[in-house]
């Protein structure tokens, strides 16, 4: 039994390997993981229904009156009685918001009974108005974009954040543990920064897709199927999108937490990183409706994940935009590979006080 | 053959090494004992490409070690540590892995290891809830599963009950057997003086003596003498040459001052009376660390 020098490849993914299995067998990572995917789950199915279900208006008429509600025959519940006595008594009783009976002036012809206040919804669809014609029609109406862009945000930030401090604790560990002397004995520190990337960022876009499965199947399930339309192509970018970020985030995690020995040193150089991640989410839940702020988050590396899904499925984004955007991004990603891999190998070996980024760098 | 010369390192203008050369040689134990803050576990960092030296080189059969040689070195950190999470035989083989073996021969390798060592019952044991003394073990089968050619082992005993110190000892003898060349720190000298081969002292940042165990002894032997006699052995205070140094009835102690000197003491003691034994005393590794670092 004679063992030959594993590659780079082979390294790597024994890294890789072992970073997926410390993390499956991880009690609270499994049912964080099931919580998340049952809330997914839930708020799809309840929009569903909310949506679907039955808001129709109750309202009595007699034989003389039936014929006034027979244009918006979707958005009422009609009872025909056999005269305006037997109305009122439905009114009172509550069985009915309110009964249409005989009598009035025209052009009605007939009046509204109701209990104690004149029913809004029912005196809208009974009103005649002029026809609106709006210059800039919104697409989407704003509690959905809200939604939306909030789901977006929200899965982004709880994703990098979970598998960015995952990845850097596992880093910092290897220090304190000092395993690491014993890997790098074995295998090229690259190989190493390699295969804990690769890990987490499986990992992570497992969850993603994961949620857009839920999504997908949730919104089926309960009819949604206008929403499925949309939502189709902003979930595929948010998946290509957050594939390339993470790997970003994840390189930069990792050499973020290089630099120090001990976890509980991790927040000094992480922090700046957590709020690069956390900074996307807030950005969209108050910009949400801001055109500019939503562009250039579109474009920004660190915020392009949730800024261009979100873009996209508002129909603001033209069809070129998503790849110009997806092209800064892999350099961006790039760049941060080089550097974060260039950190991580400076710092990897210094144990104590925390390494000084200058040095780190410079090595 | 592994071979230091010039090692210096400084931190921050403290020189901590200096001018650092000796040999571990295939096929042998070299102890490698020192005071704490010695330098013993910055050598073993420079040896391993852990820390990086400020001059000096280390080659391995005469060139110099690269990092394809370091893979096939078996490292044991000062500071223990593997990953508290993972199984004792899940960890011993993902590192055997990692030196290239398949994953069955890995496993064959490291249960058969771990079960040398005396871990055969806690194979599939996280490695935190090991006691200290088995997570040693569960170290130094991380060191030595991909056989290395050269073990670097920073004090391999510390922690180990006497019956484990004996467990580990043998291994690491058979490991030297099977040719490895195998250099340990450690601060306990009986074990040292007992496994060793070789031995390099440091002391202050500097080899104060390097050489086989034997040589050193007789290096620093000091023509030292035990005499155990039937007779009173009083008249050795009136020899020419001799100093006594414990003296109880036919029990003496004492240094001569030549080989002749204790010739004449010999003759006259069995003329004197029947003689029991007589042996020059070896000077223990203790006295002679105790000697080379002042």
């Amino acid at each position: 039994m004679t063992a030959s020098a594993p590659s780079f490849a082979q390294s790597v993914w024994l890294v890789t390997e072992r970073e997926i299995g410390s993390k499956l067998r991880s009690k609270a990572f499994l049912i964080s993981t099931a919580i998340l995917f049952v809330i997914a789950l839930a708020s799809v199915l309840w929009g569903g229904f909310a949506a679907g279900g039955d808001n129709r208006i109750p309202v009595a008429v007699t034989p003389q009156t039936a014929s006034a509600l027979a244009a918006v025959p979707d958005a009422v519940e009609v009872t025909e009685v056999a005269d305006t006595d037997a109305a009122r008594e439905l009114v009172r009783s509550g069985e009915v918001d309110a009964a249409l009976v005989p009598g009035g002036p025209d052009p009605f012809g007939f009046r509204v009974l109701a209990n104690d206040s004149a029913p809004g919804g029912l005196m809208q669809l009974l009103s005649i108005t002029p026809s609106v014609e709006l210059l800039e029609p919104d697409g989407v109406d704003f509690a959905l974009r809200y939604f939306v862009a909030l789901g977006f945000g929200l899965i982004f930030f709880m994703a990098a954040l979970t598998f960015g401090s995952t990845i850097a604790q596992s880093v910092v560990e290897e220090k304190q543990t000092r395993v690491v002397e014993l890997l790098i004995s074995a295998i090229p520190t690259r190989a190493l920064l390699a295969g804990k990337v690769l890990g987490n960022t499986i990992l992570a876009m497992g969850q993603i897709i994961g949620l857009a499965a839920i999504a997908i199947v949730g919104l089926t399930v309960t009819d949604q199927g206008a929403l499925l339309t949309g939502l189709g192509a902003p979930l595929v970018w948010f998946a290509v999108f957050f594939l390339f970020g993470f790997i970003l985030l994840a390189s930069l995690f990792a050499a973020a937490a290089a630099m120090v020995s001990r976890q509980e040193d991790i927040g000094s150089t992480t922090t700046p990183l957590t709020f690069l991640v956390m900074a996307p989410y807030f950005l969209v839940i108050f910009f949400n409706d801001n055109p500019v702020v939503m562009t250039v988050m579109s474009y920004v590396p660190f915020s392009a994940p949730v800024g261009m899904p979100v873009r996209i499925f508002l129909g603001e984004a033209q069809w070129w935009e998503p790849l110009v955007s997806l092209v800064v991004l892999l350099v961006t990603c790039a760049l941060a590979i080089v550097v974060g891999a260039k950190i991580y190998e400076n710092s990897l070996l210094r144990m104590g006080a925390r390494v000084k980024l200058a040095e780190a760098l410079k090595g | 053959m592994l071979e230091l010369s010039g090692i210096t390192k400084s931190y921050g203008g403290r020189r901590v090494l200096d001018d650092i050369g000796f040999t571990v040689s295939p096929g042998r134990l070299t102890g490698f004992v020192g005071g704490n803050g010695a330098g013993k576990t910055t050598t073993m960092r420079i040896v391993l490409g852990v820390l990086a030296r400020d001059g000096g080189s280390v080659t391995l059969d005469g060139t110099a070690v690269t990092a394809a040689d370091r893979r096939r070195f078996g490292y044991m950190p000062e500071e223990r540590g593997l990953y508290p999470k993972m199984r004792v035989l899940e960890h011993v083989v993902y590192l055997a892995r990692l030196h290239g073996f398949s994953k069955p021969d890995a496993t064959t390798r490291a249960t058969a290891l771990l079960e040398e060592l005396g871990l055969g019952e806690r194979l599939t044991d996280n490695i935190e809830t090991l006691s200290l003394g088995n997570q040693q073990r569960a170290q130094i089968a991380a060191a030595l599963v991909h056989d290395p050619k050269v073990l670097i082992l920073d004090e391999p005993f510390s922690g180990l009950d006497p019956l484990a110190v004996d467990v580990v000892a043998a291994v690491l003898q058979a490991r030297a057997a099977e040719g490895a060349a195998v250099l340990f720190s450690s601060h306990q000298l009986d074990v040292v003086e007992r496994l060793c081969d070789d031995l390099v002292i440091i002391a202050g940042g500097t080899i104060r003596a390097a050489g086989t165990r034997d040589e050193l002894r007789s290096q620093h032997a000091q023509r030292r003498f035990e005499l155990v006699s039937a007779g009173d052995a009083g008249w050795l205070r009136d020899e020419p040459g001799i100093e006594v140094l414990e003296f109880d009835g036919g029990y003496a102690l004492f240094d001569a001052d030549s080989d002749e000197s204790a010739q004449r003491v010999l003759r006259r003691a069995v003329d004197t009376g029947d003689v029991a034994s007589f042996a020059p005393r070896h000077p223990s590794l203790a006295q002679i660390f105790k000697e080379v670092i002042q």
